[in-house]
């Protein structure tokens, strides 16, 4: 079966309550490009995740436009992780945050060799951000100088 | 999250993006994306199955090495399940959101509880 069209859902989902339309980023010019510098046994990873994942004893995330960040120490428990959002369901993610924040598959790559390792911190945050804006001006630019911070040599990204 | 990944990116660090919106993906155009045909939510794998989220992260992050053309979308050879029947439901009944309050909203009691007392003892960086 086809993947699930998810812009004309939505679309017509707002339009069934009211809301003013949301217009989806298109970026038609191509993105710029940087080449991984070594293998991936050598790279040092850095993640974000957007489904809203915290570890307790951090203030949680609010759900309405919050471009905040919570830096997660890659040794964590994953036992001590959460989930909050507004936008899906987190039934499975409050099981097991792996399946939207995936620490332990990544920590198990980097025992085997298949990573070099990884960043001391990963970086979690809402989306669900209404305006580009924000994400462009505010959120990306935290998110980057982070990442520089912490020296990382790839990133994964994660969003929900 | 494609903003994101087109500005670390240019900013001069690799990415790739997981996902499971093909169509947002395609139109916001991330360097790399690695696509899984799972509901939201799931965007690395099933709960409590970690040899699968192993294999998925393992395949995902290969396209670091094996892709050469920006904009690229790697398909993982996944299903959620064999009748798919997932994909009728998903946004179709209406908006379950939940209403967006602008006020910390914890999973549990305990958990605001120990964010407003200064932060878990046993893990200082969390305080953040």
């Amino acid at each position: 079966m086809e993947p699930v069209e998810y812009i004309p859902r939505i679309r017509d989902n707002y339009a069934r309550l009211g809301y003013k339309p949301y217009s989806w980023v298109v970026n038609a010019d191509p993105p710029q490009w940087t080449p991984l510098a070594k293998p991936l046994s050598q790279c040092r990873l850095g993640l974000a995740a957007s489904g809203g994942v915290y570890a307790t004893g951090q203030v949680a995330f609010h759900h309405k436009d919050d471009t905040s960040v919570r830096d997660i120490p890659t040794d964590v428990d994953t036992g001590d992780l959460r989930a909050t959002h507004f936008a899906y369901d987190v039934t499975d993610a409050r099981r097991d945050p792996n399946v939207v924040f995936p620490i332990d598959p990544l920590r198990r790559l980097v025992r085997e060799g298949f990573l070099g390792g990884l960043a001391t911190r990963f970086h979690t945050f809402m989306g669900g951000i209404y305006s580009a804006r924000r994400v462009t001006e505010d959120l990306a630019p935290k998110l980057t100088a982070r990442f520089r911070e912490d020296g990382v040599d790839a990133v994964l990204l994660v969003p929900v | 999250m494609g903003l994101v990944a087109r500005q670390v990116e240019a900013a001069g660090i690799p990415t790739l993006c997981m996902t499971s919106a093909l169509d947002i993906t395609r139109a916001v155009h991330p360097p790399r994306a690695a696509f899984l045909d799972f509901p939201l939510g799931h965007t690395t794998g099933k709960p409590g199955e970690p040899e699968l989220q192993r294999q998925i992260l393992m395949e995902a992050l290969t396209s670091f090495v094996s892709m050469s053309v920006p904009g690229s979308v790697k398909m993982l050879p996944y299903r959620w399940s064999a009748d798919e029947d997932w994909k009728g439901k998903a946004f179709a009944e209406g908006d379950d959101r939940l209403p967006r309050r602008d006020t910390p909203q914890y999973q549990d009691e305990e958990d605001r509880g120990r964010a407003e007392g200064g932060g878990s003892p046993a893990c200082p960086v969390c305080r953040s």
